[in-house]
């Protein structure tokens, strides 16, 4: 993008979708990112934790370019595509052109209708955004993101309004589509849980730095009550201040 | 007990077919009832014709003028002064906004005057336009025009600025252009506020226009209602008043037709 002023490189290292050093971030006097490094290798699954406040969603909108005021070095794949925690789409056009919306290169609505179809909206393609289910209008936001073939995909809480029966049935999409395009992903939660069944490395923002890192070497699809998972979830619960015994 | 639920439905039953109507039908009821009260007072002669004529009367006059030619003529004017006017000002007003809405430059340049013109009395203009342009169409179609453009500007210059700064990111997510922002968000979303912005100009207009052709006119409505009183034709008045309210009418109901069809996607919600 043309606009990074604050970016004293644009472009991340070698192999990775995203390079990020000595990133700062304040607002007025309150200093919400304090010095990150942060690196997302091409294809890497990260999930990043953090309380709420803890400046995750600050992070992923650096990242994905929309802060200017940030400063240090961030480098990020020009191939960056967003879906934010509200679906955020057009409401005035119909699905389809939502996810054609701004697509260049050969036959953007024939991949846009490819896209729906691989997030199970065929159905959909003609109706307003209005009409949508929550979780029918997350899914077109996901093929909106997509069908844009990104290096880098970042997930700002894209199922914490959904429900539990929904968000397992995403999360099984998120991988499915992740295996097939293997873009790097950025995923922000604070769903432990659902870090740890998703993630190849977790991360905990913590006081504007990251504060703990977890890499996560099981096969998926993993189940919860695995015990290598069980103990991680409860080192990453005591990093998060909650005491892991009382969540049991 | 169960007696008593046996019965109940019985006379439920009873009391909605005695006063079977439907809810349309209702409302006509009190209109028309004034109208036979109207009527009867004229014809009693308790209600003169030299204050107002009676309903009868005024249907009769009606279709005089119909087939004499001279309520068509009078509303082809009248219609010309209005869509002279309307096309003016809300091309004006539409792309003042525009200028306005779409960079800070724009909205320094041009939002301060307009701020300051919209505190004047519109009619209060009327002596200055007459030494300007003196009594012809000009000064018609100049207030009209001004009565138009200011409702769409404002309706049009708020809306864009109203849309949502989240769908704005989502263009510079989806690295749309300029134009293509301005195309697929900023405009479709200030959308239903300029269509508030129309209807309000349209019922300034109409407005605007009756006022307008009172002051001074040789030919119109206006015309038409003005030289009736000369001669106490309260049913020639009565019927000129009927066709302006029947074009205030007709107009709404256009921009209802268009909000209908240009706003569908919100239907969806609205039920
Ligand atoms: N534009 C802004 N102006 C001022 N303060 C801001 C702004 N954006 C974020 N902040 C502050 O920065 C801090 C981090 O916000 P952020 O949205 O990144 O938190 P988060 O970790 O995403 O939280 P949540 O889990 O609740 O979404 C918050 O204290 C917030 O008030
Ligand atoms: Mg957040």
């Amino acid at each position: 993008m043309a606009t990074r002023a604050a970016r004293l490189s644009a472009e991340p290292a070698a192999g990775q979708a995203a390079t990020v050093r000595g990133l700062t971030r304040s607002f007025g006097d309150r200093r919400v990112l304090g010095g990150i490094d942060l690196d997302i290798a091409r294809g890497e699954f990260v999930a990043l934790l953090g309380r709420s406040g803890s400046g995750k969603s600050t992070l992923l909108r650096v990242l994905a370019g929309l802060d200017r005021e940030a400063r240090g070095e961030i480098g990020v794949d020009a191939a960056v595509a967003v879906s934010f925690q509200e679906p955020r789409l057009v409401p005035w056009k119909r699905v389809l052109a939502n996810v054609a919306l701004g697509l260049r290169g050969h036959d953007p609505v024939g991949r846009a209708r490819a896209a729906l179809a691989e997030v199970g909206l065929t159905k959909h393609l003609n109706a307003w955004p209005l009409t949508l289910s929550g979780g029918e209008a997350q899914r077109v936001s996901l093929a909106r993101a997509l069908v844009r073939e990104p290096a880098l995909l970042l997930l700002d809480e894209p199922f914490g309004a959904l429900d539990a029966l929904t968000r397992i049935s995403m999360h099984r999409l998120v991988l499915d589509l992740w295996e097939r395009h293997r873009p790097g992903i950025l995923l922000v939660t604070h769903d432990v849980d659902e870090a740890l069944l998703l993630a190849d490395r977790v991360l905990v923002l913590d006081e504007g730095r990251i504060a703990h890192e977890s890499a996560v070497p099981l096969a998926r699809p993993r189940h919860r009550d695995h015990h290598d998972l069980v103990a991680l979830r409860a080192g990453l619960l005591r990093r998060l201040g909650v005491d892991p015994e009382e969540t049991a | 007990m169960a007696s008593t639920e046996l019965d109940l439905p019985a006379a439920s039953r009873a009391a909605p077919v005695r006063w079977r109507l439907p809810g349309t039908g209702w409302r006509l009821v009190s209109p028309l009832a004034l109208l036979a009260l109207w009527q009867l007072a004229s014809s009693t002669g308790l209600l003169p014709e030299r204050l107002l004529a009676a309903p009868s009367a005024v249907a009769a006059t009606a279709l005089d003028l119909v087939s004499s030619g001279t309520l068509p003529e009078a509303l082809a004017v009248s219609l010309g002064r209005v869509a002279a006017g309307f096309s003016v000002g809300a091309v004006a007003g539409v792309g003042l906004a525009l200028v306005a809405g779409l960079s800070r430059a724009g909205e320094y340049a041009v939002d301060p005057p307009m701020q300051m013109l919209r505190a004047l009395p519109l009619f209060g203009l009327i002596p200055l336009f007459i030494l300007w342009f003196g009594i012809g169409e000009t000064p018609k179609v100049t207030l009209l025009a001004l009565g138009v453009a200011f409702p769409l500007y404002l309706n049009t210059f708020a809306g864009i600025r109203g849309v949502d700064a989240k769908l704005a990111e989502v263009a510079e997510v989806l690295r749309l252009s300029r134009g293509e922002l301005i195309r697929h968000v900023v405009l479709p979303g200030a959308l239903p506020q300029v269509l508030v912005g129309l209807r309000q100009s349209l019922g300034v207009g109409w407005l605007v226009l009756i006022v307008a052709e009172q002051v001074n006119a040789d030919s119109g409505l206006g015309y038409m209602i003005n030289d009736a009183r000369e001669f106490l034709r309260t049913d020639v008045i009565v019927v000129g008043l009927l066709v302006y309210c029947a074009l205030g009418l007709v107009t709404d109901w256009l921009v209802r037709l268009l909000e209908r069809r240009a706003l569908a996607w919100r239907r969806g919600l609205l039920g």
